[in-house]
């Protein structure tokens, strides 16, 4: 009998392009790697950021191209898209948010744990984009702190990395006391979050 | 074979014949018969249009409202798009009242239908549904304090002070 999966000889490709983190600035000796625990937590939390997609129209389909093969968020270590806010890092604001989902939205992003970032997708969620008009929420920034906004209508795949890219950035610098400084709360309280 | 009984002619002289001297204003855009009726006689209208056996217009297709700003005292109209599912056919059927005092009786009791309807009309044209078990706001925010369809109000948000008017082609 043959064995007719070793006889086609199919030739297998391994990824050997796999990228590691770079390792923190910190002081090494044999045996011993000391840097500041800042450095160390930035590193894991930027490649371990779970999205919680709010997606609402057809920026929301850009996203879904994005979490395919394609362009492939999972790269980011972002695998998992979690559908529960209180397990996520991210709230990515895709698409058009009618001022009557506005409370939602804010309900959504309280409920997430700090630390927590907000990422704002498309002319809509950033401005209101082309619906200047009384029904739709001008701006996610009226209701929640952003922390990157992302243009287009709508943007492609890349542009959206891009903004990702920009938020693990922001995850990977972050002071480890910034969450508890009077400046947030401050932050905070100008959005009637206290 | 299709039924030859009912087409517009026929309806118009129903209507005529059972309201003479108050339905009005026939017209046949696209084959489409069109007519209106004192703001009071529309629930007495739709229930012969639903129980005449020879008419039998039993399915409100839609129900909205439009503000004429022009028309004094006559300035919204609601408009009723009824449905004959047996032979196809199609009507409309608009009442017009003041914008000073929108009353209008409710369509609910015969069409079930009518009760999202209303409330959708009254959110957005604040007709004022007289006998509708629930005339709250449905689709914008409870906060709202204006009917945004009338003509009064621009479609752009007022309140954007991030805007620079310039820019968007406003002065």
């Amino acid at each position: 009998m043959t064995n007719y999966f070793l006889d086609m000889g199919r030739p297998v490709q391994f990824n050997t392009k796999v990228k590691v983190g770079n390792m923190p600035e910190g002081y090494s000796g044999e045996g011993f790697f000391a840097t500041s625990l800042n450095k160390v937590i930035g590193l894991a939390r930027k490649n371990s950021i779970w999205p919680l997609p709010f997606a609402t129209s057809c920026c929301g389909i850009e996203f879904m191209a994005l979490m395919g093969s394609h362009y492939d968020l999972a790269r980011f270590g972002s695998e998992r898209v979690g559908f529960s806010p209180r397990q996520c890092d991210l709230l990515m604001v895709i698409g058009t948010i009618a001022k009557k989902m506005g409370p939602v939205l804010r309900e959504v992003y309280l409920q997430m744990a700090e630390p927590r970032w907000v990422i704002s997708v498309g002319a809509c969620a950033s401005s209101g984009g082309i619906f200047d008009t009384y029904s739709v929420l001008q701006g996610v920034d009226q209701i929640i702190p952003v922390d990157v906004y992302v243009p287009g209508c709508p943007p492609r795949p890349e542009a959206i990395l891009d903004g990702f890219m920009k938020i693990q950035d922001l995850v990977e610098k972050e002071s480890l006391r910034r969450r508890g400084s009077e400046r947030y709360k401050e932050l905070l309280a100008g959005y009637g979050i206290g | 074979m299709l039924s030859m009984g009912l087409n517009n002619a026929y309806i118009q002289q129903r209507l005529t014949d059972k309201f003479p001297d108050q339905v009005t204003g026939f017209e046949e855009p696209f084959g489409l018969l069109g007519f209106s009726a004192p703001a009071v006689m529309n629930l007495k209208i739709i229930q012969f249009l639903y129980e005449d056996e020879g008419l039998k217009f039993r399915f409100l297709t839609d129900l909205t409202a439009v503000h004429y700003p022009g028309k004094q005292d006559a300035e919204l109209a609601v408009v009723y798009l009824l449905h004959n599912l047996v032979d196809n056919i199609r009507i409309r059927f608009k009442v017009y009242t003041g914008i000073g005092k929108p009353d209008i009786f409710t369509a609910t009791k015969i069409f079930a239908a009518a009760n999202w309807m209303e409330r959708e009309t009254y959110d957005f044209f604040g007709i004022n549904f007289v006998g509708h078990p629930n005339l709250v706001r449905i689709l914008n925010v409870d906060e709202m304090d204006y009917f945004p369809m009338r003509k009064q109000y621009p479609l752009e948000d007022q309140g954007r002070t991030d805007k620079d008017d310039e820019m968007f082609g406003r002065s």
